[in-house]
């Protein structure tokens, strides 16, 4: 039965899983699985609304994407929309920037597309309704049993990544869904990615089914299965084109506003010293001067490096940032030039480089491609130099008051 | 990917070849083609394309590859440098 009520915030670090949905009992008669609009004739008024339906379980609510149910011999399981309604959309576009983003999850258990029987495929995917969503509207496929595990909310590569996308995970639900009693075959399609999660022999051992490395992306499945379950070159290798980059930009910027807010502060403080001992004028304008530059700095860090990825002619993120953050700054520099004394011009320069240099650095932890060992080796050697730069901004910033 | 190269000669990503039953798992999980089938083993054909996932160990049945996976993020690398551990979720 599907769940709708908000579960408490879960992250990936320890915290305790959430309770199991409950497993509502069949009703032992069928009955309509929706309400039909029968001999409900009203002598007056506006007609009413039809009956409640079987499927209504006092204190749930039905999932706006859930079409129908499919009796079958474990109970009757929900069968979902392949078509993503404007809800689905400006879900998407939320989680997006970040807003409820850790929140975004649908209740774990069996789904099905289409009308499935018990030969149907079973495509497991994770709970975060993105990939959810994805994978109902994007496979292609006309019939199938989904089974959604419980990731905590987490998309599948990262969940794989961090554990819950877990061998223990894919056996534990294949048990409590009664998937042996639904399907007569024993064969489950995992996306690519969840290998780093899931050891597919163990799968096997532990209950009965084997797994079968599905593509990496969801839209590839339909020719997969049409293809006898089996995978091209590019169906098994990971993209990052400029549109999966763009689409990061958003998500990138939505970590920012809370230090931002700390540095703004800063900003106008240090840039109320001078000769006058503190002048609240200076601070609006010379804090003014400086909020262009870390402006820049995250534009060019934030949006332009990553967008600019593989064109920008160095491997390590921070260079490329450093590169993209000296440019900007130096275009800053030239529309600023009659504003601000040399000093201060070093200072935006330097702040808008090293905030570009440290935010593509960080970039690295939304790449398909970054190895953490990498990122240690750059980090050791770029961080020295941009703590260096970053102190000596507030330095040549309040220097410049008095100059 | 062959667009996007990351430094090279880092990953940790090592093979026994004498350990290799040549199932050839490894070389579907891979994301990036970092291992293809041999004659009868596996070899790792672009060790530089690696980015440590752990997939290819993970489904490893003779534990022939080895792999220190983790998060390839500067956040929780700071974090765990600060506060001790492995780095964790970003």
């Amino acid at each position: 039965m599907v769940q709708d009520d908000k579960k408490e915030s879960t992250d990936c670090c320890g915290t305790e899983p959430s309770p199991a949905p409950c497993d509502c009992n069949t009703p032992a008669t069928p009955e309509p699985m929706f309400a039909t609009t029968g001999d409900d004739k009203v002598c007056c008024g506006p007609q009413t609304a039809p009956p409640s339906g079987s499927h209504e379980r006092p204190g749930y609510r039905l999932w706006h994407f859930v079409k129908d149910f499919i009796e079958t011999p474990a109970g009757p399981v929900p069968l979902v929309k392949t078509v993503l309604n404007a809800r689905d959309r400006l879900g998407k576009i939320r989680v997006r920037w970040g807003i409820r983003r850790n929140q975004y999850q649908v209740a774990p258990g069996l789904y099905g597309v289409g009308r499935p029987n018990a030969s149907s495929p079973v495509l497991v995917t994770a709970n975060y309704k993105l990939s959810f969503d994805t994978l109902r509207s994007q496979a292609g496929v006309t019939q199938a049993w989904i089974l959604v595990l419980d990731t905590r909310g987490i998309n599948v590569w990262c969940a794989a990544g961090k554990g819950t996308f877990s061998t223990e995970e894919v056996v534990q639900r294949v048990k409590s869904s009664q998937l042996e009693r639904i399907v007569e075959h024993r064969r489950l399609i995992l996306p690519q990615l969840s290998a780093t999660g899931v050891a597919s022999r163990r799968v096997k051992k532990e209950c009965g089914f084997k797994v079968t490395w599905g593509p990496v992306r969801a839209a590839d499945l339909g020719r997969f299965l049409d293809a006898g379950m089996r995978a091209d070159e590019a169906m098994r290798r990971v993209t990052f084109s400029v549109s999966e980059r763009i689409t990061l930009v958003p998500v990138e910027l939505s970590f920012l506003p809370r230090y931002l807010l700390w540095v703004m502060a800063a900003t106008f403080v240090l840039s109320g010293f001078g000769t006058g001992v503190f002048s609240f004028q200076a601070a609006w304008y010379r804090g003014m001067l400086m909020a262009v530059a870390l402006a820049g700095g995250v534009f060019a860090g934030a949006i332009v490096a990553p967008i600019l990825l593989p064109w920008i002619p160095v491997r390590s993120f921070s260079m490329k940032g450093a590169i993209v953050g000296v440019v900007t700054g130096l275009v800053i520099a030239a529309a600023l030039r009659d504003q601000a004394n040399s000093w201060e011009i070093a200072a935006l320069l330097i702040c808008t480089a090293v905030i570009s240099s440290y935010l593509a650095m960080n970039f690295t932890g939304s790449t398909p491609y970054t190895s953490p060992s990498g990122v240690e080796k750059e980090m050791r050697r770029a961080i020295p130099f941009q703590a260096g730069a970053a102190l000596l901004v507030p330095v040549l910033w309040v220097a410049a008051g008095f100059a | 990917m062959k667009d996007f190269r990351y430094l090279s000669g880092v990953s940790t990503l090592t093979l026994n070849q004498e350990a290799c039953t040549g199932c050839g798992l490894c070389t579907i999980v891979c994301p990036h083609g970092v291992l293809a089938m041999g004659e009868s083993r596996v070899e790792i054909v672009d060790h530089d394309g690696c980015m440590e996932c752990g997939a290819c160990t993970q489904n490893c049945p003779t534990d022939a590859l080895v792999v220190t996976p983790g998060v390839g993020c500067a956040a929780a690398i700071i974090h765990s440098w600060i506060k001790g551990g492995k780095p964790a979720c970003c």
